[in-house]
Formats: structure tokens, C-alpha cells, sequence
């Protein structure tokens, strides 16, 4: 754990700090249908005509059904819509490499995938996806899935900050005012930024290349199916090759890499994702990339803090999100620098710690603080392989996820995860004062109760019960490459990061099978639309309700203690569903390891 | 009926409670609190195990079932302690309910009926020496009644027809004259059947914080029974085949039993220490709304002053002696009984040393107050008829038309002596005698002893207390500057009662307040809580929430102690039951895993001796800490008037923080002990 590290993760945290209220002011601004920003004289004609074409009345606020409602037919037509694209892309324009129709397993996963923010990806994007299919079909997805969650965040902070009324906005002016103020400028920026640093955007052909030095391979035999072929033993029939050209990627990357880290969506352009060179050239791209993942979300916070005349409520949120993430950070930084003793018995430095997976661009720390920050937002993107990580190393960003994605969070998820948790914290706070509990003034009641935890409910049935299956059943089983605790880690990683949308997963398990196609396809659609009902109607209950004035008998929402309360529910009340499971997978990995056994 | 609380393990009461916590097995009873529910099924599910058992571990088994039975035994039998208690209280209630006979007028004819089959609205007659048969208005009549036996007063009361003193209770005796009561309650419905019934826990309908509260740990228990499900698929991936006892044990140790099992004796016991002040309340919604009362409407009379004013000053006008006009004062208040002339009588003799005189040695006839003269006074009649001399004192206004009507003057310093003394708060009464006005008598209210400090204690705890009543604005202020309350309504009648407490809820506050009279009664039924006092009617007692059997006003304060108090415990108890899993984690997970995987070791942090004794200590531990901690739940978490803040943090650092570490030093301990037994 080298000084270098210590001043990067000053440095990131400082940046972080420092864009949370221009951010929080601007979403102020975003959204509010009458807000003001300086794109106005740009974007108001097109956010007008947008509105006119789709038949919305702006100023028409919605009832929390009606929003939920709204919220759920457009993210059914988008998921219907990418479907098609993917089924018939071979009909379809822009497909230089000539690549067939997506089966239909993989385009259901594919498409429940980019709707529900997650991009877990079953395949490789440059063997698999036309450019119509990556920009259409899912970069679309990429802004809206993107918009849609803040979008719901918004009506929920609405419905804290609003009082005695039905409404909390309008689903199609926050989609459409998110998407044209927010996500289409900022990334436009951040787009040309990243070509600046050598992100490739163009329309080309794949570029091929003679290696100088041409090499045999051993590869897994595949079917037509594009699966692998087994032998009796279900071991991979493996073919040897020599490989005397590269193909080497082209395509519209920085476009979409952009609105894949400022979205919290995670997709990688390539299969490597963000540890590829051109996904992420430099250093500067990478601190970049990661700062974005976190900014909305961050953002998001403060806007909490505004729109509830309670600025230091939002920054005690920001600074429970700030704590945990740091605690990840600082855990899986360790694990990584102490290494693998297995490694330092055949002879690796232990100074050099595990490198294994890891770009030796980026290093430990930068690999370590990458899937923290991108399992602590439900990004997804990864610049090293989780897999491959120490078993303590990987604990974080399996625990990250399984918190629910709120340590800053997927955009918008994050924060309405987190205020669930808040919700709890303060009604059992509230019962340790003498009081109904009130947040904000307003009274946590059974309904409230119920709606909060049944959004964590679903999160640990969607988890628990698919792995459960999994890991037992033999089509779960067949996707596994890894036995003992790491193959259990692997399997509770793909369902949490399906759940939980955040899109990463521990490499070793394949998932292109029919059964995990249809079954995280599902976990994804439960974690984000069964998630949200619930938090919305949560948010339905709480801007009917009066507003208390504060006096000495309400406990501040801020401070230390709250502080301290918000974290513990957090770790008691998120946590503990799933630690008995995480002990039989990573936690006894580590152990097993430090005595000398892999997996 | 007062009494002390029974001490917390009286046999009485611990006996019977035993067998009562068999008798709740029940699984039609368990199931309505769903976390001892699926402790019995778990329970059940490993006695069952015990025959299909290794016979090694059978015994670890059994002593596992054993365990799990005592946990829901233990919570039962809470339960039951809180219910007996309750009872015991009950059972002296239930005394005054004996079986009477009721003479009921039906058609102007008496006849002798049984008090049970009187209906709402019937018509009964009580003379001296008859109890009266159920709750009810004195219609006709006037009587002296010894409520000894709800109120524990021995001092008889006055009921009468009409005015804001007609309500009776069913069970009190009528000691003199004859009444005739309107019934106004069907048997089972009255104020005591309501109070026993929820002292004894049999219609106790649970209040929305409770509700509340079961929905978090209903569904803390799905989630933990889902955990424990599936890792049974995971420990057969792993090579680890838990068995269904230790499953259950791991489930039992991780859903809130602790709060689950304690639940309804703190909302029993809480009722039943409401009963304990002396104060019927018609649902524990009521009391719950108590603790969340941040306006409080109190009657000036009685709560914030000593009920009466005393004179503190005489001012005479220019020209007379103050031994004068102290002697003048005197005379006009010889007779006078009200409180005022009494202390007018004694003031006069503290000052000047003047004797009081007899009336009839002078000659005198008291003139009473009436609203039309609005003064008191004498005549003095030296040797006829006619009066030579007429004294008087009252209000400015009525003295002086009363002066000038004489053909006097009414000074222009005596006027501002009035003003100044209504400034300070205090009441002026003039004094003259036919047409010369001899001064001023200053009174005042006393407010009562402690209770600013009581007030600053409210203010800390976020409580705004509104001082009502019917003294001019001056007046009013003067004495809530003194008492230290928030605010005042002054020259209040029933109407803006109403308003000011729906204006306080509009701006969403939740508001107590105290009444008697029939006027009061809109303002109880709109109160969140509305305490009737006892002495008042019975339009005002149904109107109100809760009855206060003293009649005491500043038992509202109390009241929004113990509310508090019970959401506190339960509170606390939550954060306890749930913090304590951390500990039990450690305690269980390790010992499950060691067969399969024994690198685990260092993970079983308590070192504790074998899998089988952490697993056992654990579950003994879950169960043992439902004992220990029923007296807290019926006593109630000791409660402090502070900031929500400062209480928070004392709560938190009691319960949360001891939740953390208490049970690891519990199960260490036990385990110490079972293996010291050879049982684990």
C-alpha cells in the first residue's frame, strides 16, 4: 500500500468532493420542468417539439401510480425494441463484419440487460454485435435506462420534499429533461475528452494485423452454437492454432463509453472493458472514467440536501456512502498488496502483491479502487478481473454489490436504495426517542415499513434464491469453471451483479447458456423493476403526508450520530442476509488459501 | 384501586403465568406474531430431528429442541407476567363490578332489574346506599358518591344534574339523596369494562407503532428464513450437509427474537403502568398518541396556578389610611367564602393585625356575588332596617357605577393603581364604602411550585405548552411569563379551544388536552389526546380518549412520559435484538463449517470449545436473554426528559453498542459453562 496510492485516493476523493454540488445545482435545475440552464436556448425547441411529438403535457404531474406505470411500459417497448434489433441484425444496416442474428436467449438477456441498466454482457461485443446493433440497440438504452433511474430518484426526492400532495412529477419531462440536459452535453464532453486521450471513434472495418511473431494457441473447441464442446469428463475439448493475424477493433467507442460510465451502465465497448487500451488509454482517461461512474450519483445527494432544505442531511448521506466506499477501497487494496502466499512460495515478490488479472498499466491500487468504485455504483465496467482477485479481494466487490448498490450507487438506484435504508434507520431511531418515527417531519408508518422492506426482500430473494438454484441444479452447475468456494463465489457474483444491475462479473463462470441467459435475464428485471414498485410507492405514501415541524423531540438527520445509525442499518440490516452464504464462498477461500489451497 | 405495582416476580402472578405459557401454544394464538411462530415450527421441526439424529449427536439434538421450546416458553410466559399483572390490577377493578340490581323507572314505575340487562339509554334510580348500576348522567338530583373504589379517594363526591359534574361510573356507591341516572353505556362498554380488557391483554388491539414494528421484524424473519434456506443448497455444493437442526438453530439465533418475544408485554405492561397513575385510557393507540404529542393545552387553573387567586397587596386611594381600607376589605370578605375573600381575611390579618370579626356582633348581612352586580360585600345595619353603611368590592368597572351611583368620585389613581396591577397580572377589586372608594386589593394567581422546571423539561423533549384560560390578555400573560409556558390562549372559550387545536394539527402538530365541562367536549374529540377528567361530564369523558380518575390536570404530563417510555423500549429492544446478531454469527457460522472446512478456526473469534457447544450457547443464549430481559420490558426503559439527540445517543450507546458486545461475552460465558457440564 505505496504512498502513490494514498495520494491518488486523496486525489479521487477531493475531485469527488468538490463535483457534488455543481452537480447537485445543476440537477436542481434538470429536474425541474421549469428549470433554467445555459443549453436552454439550445435544447428548449427540442425538449418542446420532443414533447409534442410524443403527445406529453409537461406541466401535468403524475401520481405515483401513473408514474410507476409510465416508468414500466416505456422500459418494456425499449426492451422489446432492442429484442428485435438484436434478432434481425443481420438485416440491419452498419454490420461491416456481417455478424448473424443474436439467438434468442441471448437477446432476451442482452436486451433485460440494457433496460434494467445492468449491461451484463454474455458475449464478447466485438465478435458478437453489429455497430447498428451496439448504438442503437444499446447505447439508446445507455442514456435511457440511465435517465430512467435518476429520473426515479427525482420523483422520490420530490415525494420527501413535497408534502400534502398526489403528484411527483412527470415520468416523460424527467426522462426526456435527464437525457437532453444532463447525459447527451455531458458526455458529448466527456466523449471528445477520451478520443483526445486515444479512444478510437470511427465507422471502420476491423483493422487487421500481421503479427511479427506468429504463435500457437490452444483453443476451446466450439460448437455452432458458439458453445464449447466437452468431452466425457466435461472437461473442454481444446484444438491447437496458429495465429498469424490480430483482428484489431474499430468502431464508435468513445460515444459509448462515455454514457457507460456516466450512467453507471458498465458495457464494455470490448470484451476487456475498460482494461483494454483503447477502452482506457491512459492514466488520465482511467481516473477520468471512474470519477464520472460516481459523479451523478454523488451528485444526487446533494440534490437530496437541496430540495429537502436540509443541506447537511444530503451531505451525511454522501458521507455514509463516502465511508463505506472507503472501507471497500481500503480492504480490497489490501487483500490485493498482501498477495497470494501460494504466489510468494513459487518465488513472486510479495511486494509486487497480486498481480494476477490485473494490467500492470494500472497496478494494484488503480485496479483495486476501479472495482470498488464500479461495484460500489452499479457500473459494472472493469479495468482488472474481479476473478482473479485475492478471495478477500473479491469479497468487496461481491459485498458492494450484495449492500444493494448504494454506496453512491447505480444513477438514481443508488440514492433510492439508500433512502430505503434511511427510512429504516430513522424508524428505528425514531422508536428509540419516544416518538413515531418521523423523517423530515413526516411519519414513518407501517405502510412505509412495508414498502421499504420489501424492496430488500426482493433483493435477497433474487440474490439467494437464483444462486441457490444454480448451485445445485446441473445447468447452474455447467456453467462452472472453478470448483469449491470460488465456483460458489462465482455464481453468487453473477446473480448479485444481475440483481443488484450492476453488470460485472467473476470471469470464470459461462454464462451463455440458455439457462443463465433466461434466469439473470430475470434477476436483472426483478432487481430493477420489482425494486422499484415498491420504492415507489413508498414514495407515493410519503408526499401525502403532513410535514411535522421540526422541534427538540425530532433528532436531526444529520450529524454524527445519524451518521453512525445510517451506517449501522446498512451493515445489520443489508448485510447480514448475506454474509452466511459469502462465508462459504470467499471468506472460506481466503482461509483455504492462506493454507495453501486454490481454486 | 391505587396501588403499588405488584414487584416484578410475585408468585401470584409468576405462577399462573407459567402455566398460561403452555396454554399459548397455541399455534392459533403464535401465529399473530410471526417471529415465535416460525421459532415453534423451528422448534417442532427439531424435536422431530432428534429421532432421525446420529445417535452422537442425538443429545445435542434434544438439547438443542429444549433450547428452542424454552425460547418460545420464555416469550409466552413474558407475555403472560405482563397479562397477570395486568389482571391483578383488573381483578380490584372488577370488584367494583360486582352483580347489583338496578332499579330501573320504565314508564315512571320502578322495577328491580339485574345491572347486566340495562341498556343505553334507560332510565335508574340510586338512593343512599345503592351502587350504582352502571356508567351514566345524573339526569335528576343531587348526591353525594364514594368513588373509593375506582379512584382509591376515600373523600365522597358531589354529582349532580346538570352543570359540568353529572357523570357517574358504574360500581361507585351513592352515599346520600336520591339520583336518577341516564344509562349511557351497555354493560361490557363501559369506562371499566374497556380498562380491564386492555390491562389483561384479551382485546388489546395492537397501536400503528407496534403494527409497524411487526411488519420490520415479519419481514426481518422472511429474509433470515430465506438466508437459512438456501445456504442448505450452498452447504451441499460445498460438501457441508447442515442438518435441519442446526439450520433452525442458526435461523432462531438470527430473526429478532429477543424484541419478537417481548413485544406485547411492553405494550401490556405499558398500559398497565397508565393504569398505575390512576388513568383510564380507551385503546393504547391513545397512549402510544401520547408520546408523540409536541402541543399540549393546559387549563390555567389547577395545572399551571394553584387554582385559586390570593390577595397580596391592599393600595389605598389618596386620602385613606391602608389600615382603613385593609379593615373595609376585611369586612366586605367576612362572609365570603370563595377562596379570594379568605385569603383577603387573612392578609389583613397578617398586615395590620385586624381580628376577624363575627358577622352578627356587627350586625351585618353579606350581600354574595352575583353576575349582574358582579361585587360581594356587607350591609351594616346599626339599629333598623335600613343599612347605614354599605360596603363593596369587585371589579373596577362595577365599583365605580356603584360610587357614582352613590354621587362619590371614582379617583383617577385608583383607576391607574387597576391598570398597573392588571399589568402585572394580578386581579384588581375595588373596595368602597357608599360613596367613597377606599382603594384597591391586589390578587394573585400562585403558580404552583416546580412547574417551570417541568415546563423547561417539556421544551427540552420538543413539547410547546399552551396555557389556556379565561383571564383578560394582560392577566394572561403576566402568569404564563411566570409559569414559563410557550404561549397562551387568553378570554378562551370552548369555540377557539377548537380552532387554536385545529390550526396546531393543520400545521402538524399532534395536541393533548385536558377537559371537564360539556364545552370542552369538541375540543377533546378533536385533541389527538383528550383527557377527561373525572369529576367532569360524561359528554366531556366520551369525548376524551383517556379519564383521569384524580382529576388532576397535570397528569397529562404522565401520560406523555409513559407513551414515550413504551415506543423507547420498544426501540431499544429492536436495536438489541438486532445488534446481537453480529455476535451470534460468530458464534454459529464457524461451528457449522469446521467439519467441512477446519481452516476456519481463527473465524470462531470466542474460541469456543466445540461446534456443538457454540451452536448450543448461542441458542441458550437467544433464549436466556428473553428472561433477563422481561423486567426491563414490564419496567419499561428508564426514560430521561431530554433532546431527542442526547436521548439517541444514550440509547444507541446502550442498546446498539451493548447489543454488539453483550452476547459475545454471554455466549462465552455459557459455553464455559455446558462444557464445564459435559453437555456440549
Amino acid at each position: 500500500m505505496e504512498a502513490s496510492g494514498w495520494i491518488q485516493l486523496a486525489i479521487f476523493l477531493i475531485a469527488l468532493a468538490l463535483i457534488t454540488k455543481p452537480m447537485g445545482l445543476y440537477l436542481m435545475q434538470v429536474l425541474d420542468p421549469n428549470g433554467r440552464t445555459f443549453l436552454d436556448p439550445v435544447l428548449r425547441p427540442l425538449e418542446r417539439a420532443t414533447y409534442r411529438a410524443m403527445g406529453v403535457t409537461p406541466n401535468e404531474d403524475h401520481t405515483w401510480k401513473q408514474y410507476t406505470l409510465a416508468m414500466l411500459l416505456f422500459s418494456l417497448v425499449g426492451c422489446v425494441f432492442t429484442y428485435a434489433i438484436l434478432r434481425l441484425q443481420n438485416l440491419l444496416p452498419l454490420n461491416p463484419q456481417g455478424f448473424t442474428a443474436v439467438n434468442t436467449d441471448l437477446a432476451f438477456n442482452t436486451a433485460a440487460s440494457f433496460t434494467t441498466n445492468t449491461n451484463w454482457q454474455n458475449y464478447g461485443g466485438e465478435s458478437t454485435l453489429s455497430y447498428f446493433s451496439q448504438m442503437v440497440g444499446l447505447t439508446f438504452h445507455n442514456f435511457v435506462s440511465a435517465a430512467t433511474g435518476i429520473a426515479i430518484s427525482g420523483a422520490l426526492v420530490r415525494a420527501i420534499a413535497w408534502h400534502s400532495a398526489k403528484t411527483i412529477g412527470n415520468f416523460w419531462v424527467d426522462l426526456v429533461r435527464v437525457t437532453y440536459y444532463l447525459l447527451l452535453p455531458v458526455c458529448l464532453v466527456l466523449a471528445v475528452f477520451l478520443v483526445s486521450q486515444g479512444m478510437i471513434q470511427n465507422f471502420k472495418p476491423y483493422a487487421k494485423a500481421t503479427l511479427v511473431e506468429p504463435m500457437k494457441v490452444q483453443v476451446e473447441k466450439k460448437n455452432e452454437r458458439g458453445e464449447t464442446i466437452k468431452d466425457a469428463s466435461g472437461k473442454a475439448v481444446t484444438e491447437e492454432q496458429t495465429v498469424t493475424k490480430q483482428n484489431i477493433v474499430q468502431g464508435p467507442m468513445a460515444s459509448q463509453v462515455a454514457i457507460k460510465m456516466l450512467g453507471t451502465n458498465g458495457g464494455g465497448y470490448v470484451n476487456a472493458n475498460a482494461a483494454h487500451p483503447f477502452e482506457n488509454p491512459t492514466p488520465l482517461s482511467n481516473f477520468l472514467q471512474m470519477l464520472s461512474i460516481f459523479a451523478i450519483g454523488s451528485g444526487l445527494t446533494y440534490y437530496l440536501g437541496r430540495m429537502v432544505k436540509n443541506q447537511k442531511h444530503g451531505w451525511t448521506v454522501w458521507a455514509a456512502m463516502v465511508i463505506l466506499f472507503l472501507g471497500g477501497v481500503l480492504l480490497c487494496w489490501w487483500a490485493e498488496s498482501s498477495g497470494n502466499p501460494i504466489h510468494q512460495h513459487l518465488g513472486v515478490a510479495a511486494v509486487d502483491g497480486n498481480m494476477e488479472g490485473k494490467e500492470v498499466r494500472f497496478g494494484i491500487f488503480n485496479s483495486a479502487l476501479f472495482a470498488t468504485v464500479t461495484t460500489d455504483a452499479s457500473c459494472g465496467a472493469v479495468n482488472s478481473m474481479h476473478d482473479s482477485f485475492t478471495a478477500l479481494g473479491g469479497f468487496v466487490p461481491l459485498f458492494n454489490i450484495q449492500l444493494g448498490e448504494i454506496i453512491i450507487g447505480g444513477v438514481g438506484a443508488g440514492l433510492y436504495g439508500m433512502l430505503v435504508f434511511v427510512v429504516l434507520a430513522v424508524f428505528i431511531a425514531g422508536l428509540m426517542v419516544g416518538r413515531t418515527p418521523e423523517y423530515l417531519g413526516k411519519k414513518i408508518e407501517a405502510y412505509d415499513v412495508k414498502m421499504a422492506m420489501l424492496s430488500l426482500l426482493i433483493l435477497a430473494i433474487s440474490i439467494l434464491g437464483f444462486a441457490a438454484w444454480a448451485i445445485v441444479s446441473k445447468w447452474g452447475l455447467a456453467g462452472l469453471n472453478n470448483n469449491g468456494p470460488h465456483g460458489l463465489s462465482e455464481i453468487l457474483y453473477a446473480f448479485s451483479s444481475g440483481a443488484g444491475n450492476n453488470g460485472s462479473a467473476f470471469a470464470g463462470l459461462s454464462g451463455n447458456t440458455p439457462w443463465y441467459n433466461t434466469t439473470l435475464g430475470l434477476d436483472m428485471l426483478f432487481g430493477r423493476f420489482l425494486m422499484i414498485v415498491p420504492i415507489m410507492a413508498l414514495a407515493g405514501s410519503l408526499v401525502q403526508k403532513k410535514v411535522a415541524p421540526p422541534s427538540a423531540g425530532t433528532f436531526p438527520v444529520h450529524g454524527g450520530t445519524f451518521l453512525i445509525l445510517l451506517l449501522g442499518t446498512v451493515l445489520l440490516i443489508g448485510a447480514l442476509n448475506f454474509l452466511p452464504a459469502l462465508t462459504l464462498g470467499p471468506i472460506v477461500e481466503q482461509f483455504l488459501m492462506q493454507g495453501g489451497k486454490l481454486f | 384501586m391505587t396501588q403499588k405495582p405488584a414487584s416484578l416476580f410475585d408468585w401470584n402472578i409468576v405462577g399462573p403465568a407459567i402455566g398460561d405459557a403452555f396454554k399459548k401454544l397455541n399455534p392459533r394464538l403464535m401465529v399473530k406474531n410471526p417471529v415465535m411462530f416460525v421459532t415453534m415450527v423451528g422448534a417442532a421441526l427439531t424435536t422431530v430431528g432428534i429421532f432421525t439424529a446420529d445417535s452422537a449427536l442425538r443429545s445435542f439434538v434434544a438439547q438443542l429442541a429444549i433450547w428452542l421450546w424454552f425460547t418460545v416458553l420464555f416469550a409466552n410466559f413474558a407475555e403472560a407476567v405482563a397479562e397477570g399483572r395486568g389482571k391483578a390490577q383488573a381483578a380490584s377493578l372488577r370488584r367494583a363490578r360486582k352483580e347489583t340490581m338496578a332499579r330501573r323507572l320504565r314508564n315512571g314505575r320502578e322495577e328491580k332489574v339485574p345491572a347486566p340487562i340495562l341498556h343505553k339509554g334507560d332510565l335508574v334510580v340510586c338512593e343512599a346506599g345503592d351502587i350504582i348500576p352502571a356508567d351514566g348522567d345524573v339526569v335528576e338530583g343531587i348526591a353525594s358518591v364514594d368513588e373509593a373504589a375506582i379512584t382509591g379517594e376515600s373523600a365522597p363526591v358531589i354529582r349532580e344534574s346538570g352543570g359540568d359534574r353529572s357523570a357517574v361510573t358504574g360500581g361507585t356507591r351513592v352515599l346520600s339523596d336520591r339520583i336518577v341516572i341516564r344509562v349511557t353505556a351497555d354493560k361490557g362498554a363501559g369506562f371499566l369494562d374497556k380498562m380491564i380488557a386492555l390491562v389483561e391483554g384479551a382485546r388489546r388491539q395492537k397501536t400503528p407503532n407496534e403494527i409497524a414494528l411487526t411488519i420490520l421484524l415479519a419481514a426481518l424473519t422472511f429474509i433470515f428464513l430465506l438466508v437459512c434456506v438456501t445456504l442448505k443448497p450452498f452447504g451441499i455444493y460445498s460438501g457441508a450437509a447442515f442438518s435441519i437442526p442446526v439450520l433452525v438453530a442458526l435461523l432462531v439465533c438470527l430473526i429478532p427474537t429477543t424484541i419478537g418475544g417481548l413485544l406485547s408485554a411492553i405494550g401490556i405492561a405499558g398500559m398497565d403502568r397508565v393504569l398505575q397513575r390512576n388513568v383510564l385510557a380507551m385503546s393504547g393507540r391513545a397512549v402510544e398518541a401520547a408520546g408523540d404529542v409536541d402541543v399540549l393545552l393546559l387549563d390555567k387553573t389547577g395545572t399551571i396556578t394553584l387554582g385559586n387567586r390570593m390577595a397580596v397587596g391592599f393600595h389605598p386611594a389618596p386620602g385613606v389610611e391602608s389600615n382603613d381600607l385593609a379593615a373595609s376589605a376585611q369586612l366586605s370578605s367576612l362572609a365570603d367564602e370563595t377562596p379570594e375573600g379568605r385569603s383577603i381575611v387573612v392578609l389583613a390579618k397578617e398586615k395590620f393585625g385586624l381580628r376577624a370579626r363575627e358577622m352578627h356582633e356587627l350586625e351585618a348581612t353579606f350581600v354574595p356575588f352575583t353576575a349582574q352586580t358582579r361585587m360581594s360585600g356587607v350591609d351594616l345595619h346599626a339599629n333598623g332596617a335600613q343599612p347605614t353603611m354599605r360596603v363593596r368590592k369587585g371589579a373596577a368597572e362595577a365599583v365605580r357605577g356603584f360610587v357614582e351611583s352613590a354621587g362619590g368620585m371614582f379617583p383617577q389613581s385608583v383607576a391607574k393603581t387597576v391598570d398597573e396591577i392588571s399589568h402585572r397580572g394580578g386581579t384588581p377589586l375595588v373596595v368602597a364604602s357608599d360613596m367613597i372608594t377606599l382603594g384597591t386589593i391586589e390578587l394573585k394567581d400562585v403558580v404552583k411550585g416546580g412547574i417551570k422546571e417541568r415546563f423547561a423539561q417539556l421544551r427540552k423533549m420538543g413539547i410547546k405548552t399552551v396555557m389556556i384560560t379565561g383571564d383578560n390578555p394582560l392577566t394572561a400573560a403576566a402568569i404564563a411569563a411566570e409559569a414559563g409556558v410557550d404561549d397562551f390562549m387568553a378570554e378562551a372559550t370552548p369555540e377557539q379551544k377548537l380552532k387554536r387545536i385545529r390550526h396546531e394539527q393543520a400545521e402538524g402538530h399532534l395536541v393533548a388536552m385536558t377537559g371537564d365541562g360539556t364545552n370542552d367536549a369538541p375540543a377533546l374529540a378533536q385533541a389527538d389526546v383528550g383527557v377527561a377528567m373525572n369529576t367532569g361530564t360524561q359528554a366531556a369523558r366520551e369525548a376524551g380518549n383517556m379519564v383521569d380518575l384524580d382529576s388532576n390536570p397535570t397528569k397529562l404530563l404522565d401520560i406523555v412520559e409513559i407513551g414515550k417510555q413504551m415506543l423507547i423500549t420498544r426501540g431499544s429492544l429492536t436495536t438489541f435484538s438486532i445488534a446481537n446478531d453480529v455476535a451470534k454469527y460468530f458464534a454459529i457460522i464457524p461451528a457449522m463449517l469446521m467439519a467441512t472446512f477446519p481452516e476456519i478456526a481463527p473465524l470462531n473469534i470466542m474460541h469456543l470449545h466445540s461446534p456443538t457447544s457454540a451452536i448450543l450457547s448461542a441458542v441458550i443464549f437467544n433464549a436466556l436473554i428473553i428472561i433477563a430481559l422481561i423486567p426491563l420490558a414490564l419496567r419499561g426503559v428508564a426514560y430521561k426528559p431530554m433532546g431527542a439527540l442526547a436521548i439517541l445517543q444514550r440509547n444507541l450507546l446502550i442498546y446498539g453498542f451493548g447489543g454488539l458486545v453483550v452476547p459475545f461475552i454471554g455466549i462465552k460465558l455459557i459455553d464455559l459453562i455446558i462444557t464445564a457440564l459435559h453437555l456440549g
